[in-house]
């Protein structure tokens, strides 16, 4: 398919919007919540009713210029409101009140892991607030049907420079932006909910016998999840090689196509535009007075700000030696990341309690759907544990069923291990028993080991564990090791 | 802009802002708002170098409410304006499935 001479650069940049989680709406008192009757959240404000006005949500404007500087942005000393106009049925006023030319923040970055482990700075555009539209039904037969309950919930829309080079690229930065605002409490990031809608603008860069063709950006529309997000580009860049191959169309010959994204057939599909499509028609918003963000409020929403994630997950790996997977597993929720570091805090070792919340501790809140900190077992007890497991007092596999418990009902380690006798046997003299009997009973492996074979790794693990059965399990495998080579090491004439 | 607004130009408004106008309509309003626009015009002779642009004709800003949910209107009344409405839905004709700004 592609031209042996030709080789080319995808460009993505990406306009994201995200809800924001304030328990009322932008510019009214209705409830903002999921999943209720329709039209059963809206007042006259919301309903777009003559001679209503609009009144902002001080906590919205917070959470949005605290994302703005969490993204790096300046943040706009005053800023005001405008009027988008379109005619659609989810939007009752006929307009979207927006922010046009001042946002309330521009010029910032974000930075995303790459495959390799490094890191890419994306640059941020601009960053501003508006209300969200309804929702319509298409579906519903041969009419529209309009449920306003959303209308009207504050929207923070994010846009990036063209700074994205790969499908994979563009998922990172959306993941890394909802891994952002969780972390800073200002959205829930459902994407079940609709809590992030995507529209990516893909170009091609094609290099042919040294000359740059640049492919018309297309734009895909209102994609909700990062699987779609990923694949739209992947099949847009794809696209638009055919087409250039077909008929050599570049940027210069016509403008800007909007698309769709089939998700059953994971194709983009043209949407029908009319040529007045893009104007807005912007003007400034008289119903509502601007903003003026004063040093001092801006001081006491920067005291909002916490250690970014990514910034965290990089510090795991260098002060607590973990795997990037591992860090990247911890920091995936705030919650997990700070139970995490409290229990480190008290002096317990890194990989340990980490192996102890990435699995069971994850499986457990999952199941319960709670955060991990809301579960029963406290950085105190996990530390606790935690070093019962490093002086062999008992086995991994018993403490991940104390963790259980004390996760699910809570408790203390050390009642819990000795009402359920789980405490490992670090007799040296059961041991050397046990050991002198396998040691008898398996002659072969033994001799694998003594003639130090291909099988002799193989041998020893198997003698282990058939001592370690043989105890019950509950036994101190680095006790059971040391004896077990002692009386190995004499069968070979060492000391 | 002076002359600026003429038919084409009141005929594209006309359809964004969805109004039917008659052709006599057109032609009148485009004169009027010609005259509009070129008496606007002559602010534009005002030197305005030294003046900050004015955001809102108000001099106050910072008006704001506490996120605080109040009751909203129940379904009957939010839907009882509306020409037509089934199953609690507002019930318009159908649309094209093409989002709008948001
Ligand atoms: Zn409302």
């Amino acid at each position: 398919m592609m031209k042996m001479s030709d080789s080319y650069t995808i460009v993505v940049g990406l306009e994201i919007h995200i809800h924001l989680a304030t328990r009322s709406k932008m510019f009214c008192s209705c409830e903002l919540v999921y999943g209720q009757p329709p039209n059963t959240r809206v007042c006259p404000v919301c309903l777009g009713m003559p001679g209503t006005l609009p009144v902002m949500n001080k906590t919205a404007v917070e959470y949005a210029v605290l994302t703005a500087m969490a993204l790096r942005c300046q943040i706009a000393p005053l800023t005001k409101w405008d009027r988008k106009s379109y005619y659609y049925p989810d939007l009752p006023k006929n307009y979207q009140i927006s922010q046009y030319d001042l946002p309330i923040g521009s010029s910032g970055y974000i930075e995303i892991s790459q495959e390799d482990g490094g890191t890419k700075k994306i640059r941020i555009r601009r960053a501003h607030l508006e209300e969200d539209a309804g929702k319509n039904i298409h579906d519903a037969g041969g009419y529209t049907a309009v449920d306003l309950n959303r209308a009207g919930a504050p929207l923070l829309e994010i846009v990036t420079e063209p700074d994205m080079n790969s499908p994979v690229e563009v998922r990172a930065l959306a993941e890394e932006l909802r891994r952002i605002v969780r972390f800073l409490g200002v959205s829930e990031g459902d994407m079940q909910k609709g809590h992030m809608r995507f529209e990516p603008n893909i170009n091609l860069h094609i290099q042919r016998n040294g000359q740059v063709f640049k492919t018309p950006i297309t734009e895909v529309k209102n994609l909700n999840s990062f699987r779609a997000l990923e694949r739209s580009i992947a099949y847009e860049a794809r696209r638009q090689y055919e087409e250039f191959l077909e008929i050599g169309r570049t940027l210069q010959m016509g403008n800007k196509k909007t698309f769709g994204w089939d998700d059953e057939q994971e194709i983009t599909v043209l949407q029908r535009e009319k040529e007045e499509a893009h104007d807005y028609r912007y003007f400034p918003e008289p119903d509502l007075v601007p903003v003026r963000l004063t040093p001092e409020w801006l001081a006491e929403i920067e005291s909002r700000l916490c250690e970014l994630p990514l910034a965290m997950e990089r510090r795991f790996q260098r002060e607590y030696g973990l795997s990037r997977y591992d860090a990247g597993v911890l920091t995936a929720e705030r919650a997990t990341a700070e139970f995490f570091e409290q229990t480190m805090r008290l002096g317990a070792e890194p990989k340990r309690v980490c192996n102890f919340l990435t699995q069971a501790g994850l499986k457990i809140a999952n199941e319960l759907s709670v955060p991990i900190d809301r579960l029963r077992i406290t950085p105190e007890t996990l530390a606790k544990l935690a070093q019962m497991v490093e002086s062999g007092l008992v086995s991994t596999t018993a403490a991940n069923l104390v963790f259980e418990q004390i996760a699910r009902e809570g408790g203390e380690p050390e009642v819990i291990v000795r009402e359920k006798n789980l405490l490992q046997s670090s007799d040296g003299g059961q041991i050397e028993v046990l050991a002198e009997a396998v040691i008898a009973e398996q002659p072969q492996a033994v001799r694998d080991v003594v003639e130090e074979n291909k099988k002799a790794k193989k041998a020893l693990g198997f003698l282990m564990g058939q001592i370690i059965q043989k105890a019950g399990g509950q036994v101190n495998p680095k006790l059971v090791s040391q004896i077990l080579q002692q009386k190995l090491n004499a069968l070979k004439g060492k000391p | 802009m002076a002359g600026k607004i003429d038919e084409l130009l009141v005929r594209r408004v006309a359809q964004l802002a969805r109004l039917e106008l008659s052709d006599q309509e057109i032609v009148q309003f485009s004169m009027q708002l010609s005259a509009i626009v070129n008496y606007i015009e002559k602010l534009n002779e005002l030197n305005t170098d030294e003046v900050e642009p004015l955001a809102h004709c108000l001099p106050i800003c910072n008006v704001f409410r506490s996120d605080e949910v109040l009751p909203s209107l129940t379904q009957e009344r939010a839907l009882a304006n509306a020409p037509d409405a089934e199953n609690g839905y507002f019930k318009v004709p159908k649309v094209l499935e093409n989002g709008g700004g948001a």
